[in-house]
């Protein structure tokens, strides 16, 4: 089996997928966000009896929160979505009268608020991470692989390859947000930064053989030793993330309703890491070394570098 | 061969000890005086956790001495709730984080040590109803508490620091001037639900809390409604006495932090400096009044910025199905080791059981507190715990496979994948280091939870699945199962 001969083949299928969840990212709007992000309150009401979600926006309305989005949640209870309504204020205690007078006892399973600027703070934060942890990989491999020539590639392919895997999740995300309203909160950046730094595992395993083969094989061409290391690392890549889907596909399907999406998230990451991994992320060095990813470039700009020559003809 | 047998005694004895830490009533440790449970987050237990900001009028900057004596006057307040393990911490320069895990009536708790907790008598000709909000010549209302853009709150001079004595104690022309400089108005049309009258008047301001000595519930003998009973300095029954004294029959307002709580009339000069605030109190609101008082007002005010609560009945469902869903993964991954790889692949399931203990036990001991998705945390290193024990014995394998015997083909196997566990583990615990700094920046305890859970675990599944699985195998190969090699996944060299 020659993956990096069909190396193409495999980017092609990278890029078909990726494409659907880039072009909802750029319909507005890209993410359905959370208070974590926006700002706001989110208050989950649990009635001893069926209510009217309509009556229950009206008594909203009545104290200054027309702009809630109501909405009814499971058997007799409501989760409302407002801008920021302070617990303890005047204003919530009075909601809390007006519903208790027309519905009766309720509790109050949950209840976030979150101000305007701690919102903009975590998402602010979130990219920061993300941008971190990035960097933090890419300068750790390139450490790792020191004795290597041109060890700098390994590290950036690996980032690539683990940049792939975070498009397609806020991708999947992005379609799932406007599909079913799912919402990504602080949560899903801790999953996704769990991606990233898992996504590297089966990469790093890979390259691990390249770099014990290219000591081994000397002789080959570049992309043989690749493909020879990619195969016989397969079945370990494989068997490894095998486990822990394993297991996340157990905490998806029987964990609680708090922890299915965090679960989906990393199930969905893990196994584009894997995917990546194996079909991309040693594709690309074998692309970088051959020269095939500036070629492009060249083909378009080249003829232009050779003009002045003939130009004055 | 001794030493591997020294090394298996070794694990078996912290396996022990692990156990024993991990059973729920366990008496501690001996010596060391220390409860060793589980400590649940507030997503298992419930309970709220509170951001606090300084809320400084005008563009004011807040000093680090002020947030420590207000996150001490917060802590004090809180304790008085009766909340077992708060947390209270400052974070940055001007934040104050609260958790209160298990409090049963949050929206009070919030009143109770959020609000400044300002007491102030205010000299009044007529009657003002309680809960009008008021400006005084000694305190100015935030602009969250007032409900009303900034725009809106009164300018009164110097009257950030109410508690330095110029401007409130003493009813002398100081007072007065500041009062009669000021004259704007409170805001109009506040959506708070209380009286603000459009054009209030700024009223005088006789004496603040700091003068009072003591205070607490009592009750009414004849209605049987919470009062509060306080009792003044030495200075402060001097003003009272001469206060009371001097004007007979016009009114003294009690105003906590700008909102009038209670306006009776003078009757007769009180000379004791004792008095009794009779007002529309609930016993829990008299409660969280005198809790107010009792360790001073707030230095600075402060506003709720961020604010969660989650009910305990959510929480204690989320910890059953997350324990299920372990349970099932751990099962699916430990059959899967041993179809793949056979007597390894049991070896590798017992270090996996120790290393599950040997984990719980140090979430105990450190201790970690648990949220639900610390607990998946938890359960998905498990599942990357045997991810180094697969690479070992891919690679034991091979060398098998290249004719070694399999007392070499396991030390190779050891030897060669350890360079590809090491790194591939860093990365987790690269991102884990950043998501504890994500979480720890912001008050997501939640998120903290989580980064330590499965740091934690990453690390100790280096330890067991080298150092306990390779005793293991070593000390089973010792004991002649050189020729056996078909137990050892599908490799028969016996032939």
């Amino acid at each position: 089996m020659d993956i990096i001969n069909k190396r193409v083949w495999f980017y092609l299928l990278s890029l078909i997928i990726i494409i659907p969840g880039i072009v909802s990212l750029a319909i507005q709007p890209g993410l359905h966000l959370a208070v974590d992000f926006t700002g706001g309150s989110l208050w989950e009401i649990q009635f001893k009896q069926s209510v009217d979600v309509a009556q229950v926006r009206t008594i909203m309305t009545n104290h200054g929160y027309g702009d809630s989005i109501v909405q009814s949640s499971g058997t007799n209870s409501v989760i409302i979505r407002s801008k920021e309504l302070q617990a303890g204020s005047e204003t919530k205690t009075a909601i809390e009268q007006d519903l208790r007078a027309q519905f009766g006892e309720f509790t109050q399973p949950s209840f976030q608020s979150v101000g305007p600027t701690v919102g903009g703070e975590v998402a602010e934060r979130a990219i920061w991470a993300v941008g971190m942890a990035a960097l933090g990989i890419l300068l750790y491999i390139w450490w790792a692989f020191r004795k290597v020539p041109k060890s700098f590639r390994y590290g950036t392919c690996a980032v690539i390859a683990l940049l792939h895997d975070a498009l397609l999740v806020l991708g999947v995300f992005s379609i799932l947000g406007k599909l079913f309203n799912i919402e990504i909160d602080s949560l899903f950046v801790t999953a996704l930064l769990t991606v990233i730094g898992f996504s590297v595992h089966d990469t790093i395993v890979v390259f691990d053989r390249i770099r014990e083969n290219m000591g081994k094989e000397a002789g080959l061409p570049f992309e043989t030793i690749v493909n020879h290391s990619i195969l016989q690392t397969l079945g370990r890549s494989l068997n490894t993330s095998l486990t822990v889907i394993l297991t996340l596909t157990a905490l998806v399907l029987f964990g609680g309703v708090t922890i299915r999406i965090f679960a989906l998230t990393l199930l969905i990451g893990i196994v584009s890491g894997t995917y990546s991994s194996i079909f991309n992320a040693s594709a690309l060095l074998v692309s970088w070394e051959v020269g095939e990813l500036t070629a492009p470039f060249k083909k378009l700009f080249g003829s232009n570098s050779t003009t002045p020559k003939t130009v004055g003809n | 061969m001794q030493r591997n047998f020294r090394i298996l005694i070794g694990i078996i004895l912290v396996a022990v000890i692990a156990v024993y830490l991990d059973l729920p009533s366990n008496p501690g440790i001996p010596f060391v005086n220390r409860e060793v449970k589980a400590y649940e987050g507030l997503d298992l237990q419930g309970g709220m956790q509170v951001m606090l900001e300084a809320d400084m009028p005008n563009g004011q900057a807040v000093t680090s001495d002020q947030m420590d004596a207000a996150k001490d006057i917060i802590e004090e307040r809180i304790n008085g709730l009766g909340v077992s393990e708060p947390l209270i911490q400052r974070q940055g320069e001007n934040r104050i984080i609260v958790e209160l895990p298990g409090i049963k009536e949050p929206e009070l708790a919030i009143k109770t040590f959020g609000q400044t907790g300002l007491l102030e008598f205010i000299d009044s000709a007529t009657y003002i109803p309680e809960g009008t909000i008021i400006a005084t010549s000694g305190y100015t209302p935030s602009s969250s508490q007032s409900g009303t853009d900034a725009k809106s709150t009164t300018t009164t001079a110097n009257a950030t620091t109410p508690t330095t004595g110029s401007a409130t104690a003493a009813p002398t022309a100081s007072g007065t001037a500041t009062s009669a400089a000021a004259g704007t108005t409170t805001g109009a049309g506040s959506n708070t639900g209380t009286t603000t009258s459009t054009a209030s008047p700024v009223y005088k301001t006789i004496m603040a809390g700091d003068k009072l000595k003591s205070a607490e519930v009592t009750f009414n003998q004849t209605t049987n409604q919470p009062e509060i009973s306080f009792v003044l300095t030495d200075e402060g029954g001097k003003i009272f006495g001469s206060h009371t004294a001097a004007n007979v029959g016009k009114y003294l307002a009690i105003v906590m932090d700008g909102k009038v709580i209670s306006c009776p009339i003078i009757k007769t000069a009180i000379p004791d400096g004792k008095g009794v605030i009779e007002g529309k109190f609930t016993l829990a609101e008299a409660k969280s009044l005198v809790l107010q008082l009792k360790y001073g007002s707030l230095p600075v005010p402060l506003k709720v910025i961020e604010n969660r609560t989650v009910g305990p009945t959510l929480g204690q469902d989320s910890v059953n199905k997350s324990l299920l869903a372990g349970i099932i993964g751990i099962a699916i991954v430990m059959i899967f080791m041993i179809v793949l790889y056979r007597i390894p692949g049991l070896l590798a399931d017992i270090a996996l059981l120790i290393y599950t203990v040997v984990v719980f036990a140090l979430f105990k001991l450190i201790p970690v507190t648990l949220t639900v998705p610390g607990i998946a945390g938890f359960i998905l290193s498990i599942g990357m715990a045997v991810d180094a024990n697969i690479l070992i014995f891919e690679r034991t394998r091979e060398e098998l496979r290249a004719g070694k015997t399999l007392g070499a083909a396991i030390e190779a196997g050891f030897g060669r994948a350890w360079t590809s566990i090491r790194d591939s583990n860093i990365s987790t615990i690269i991102t884990c280091i950043i998501l504890f700094w994500f979480g720890s920046n912001f008050g997501a305890s939640i998120i903290k939870g989580f980064s330590l859970t499965l740091g934690i675990g990453v690390v100790i599944s280096l330890f067991t699945a080298i150092t306990v699985t390779r005793t293991f195998l070593r000390l089973l190969v010792s004991r002649s199962m050189a020729g056996k090699t078909h137990l050892f996944a599908n490799i028969d060299q016996s032939s």
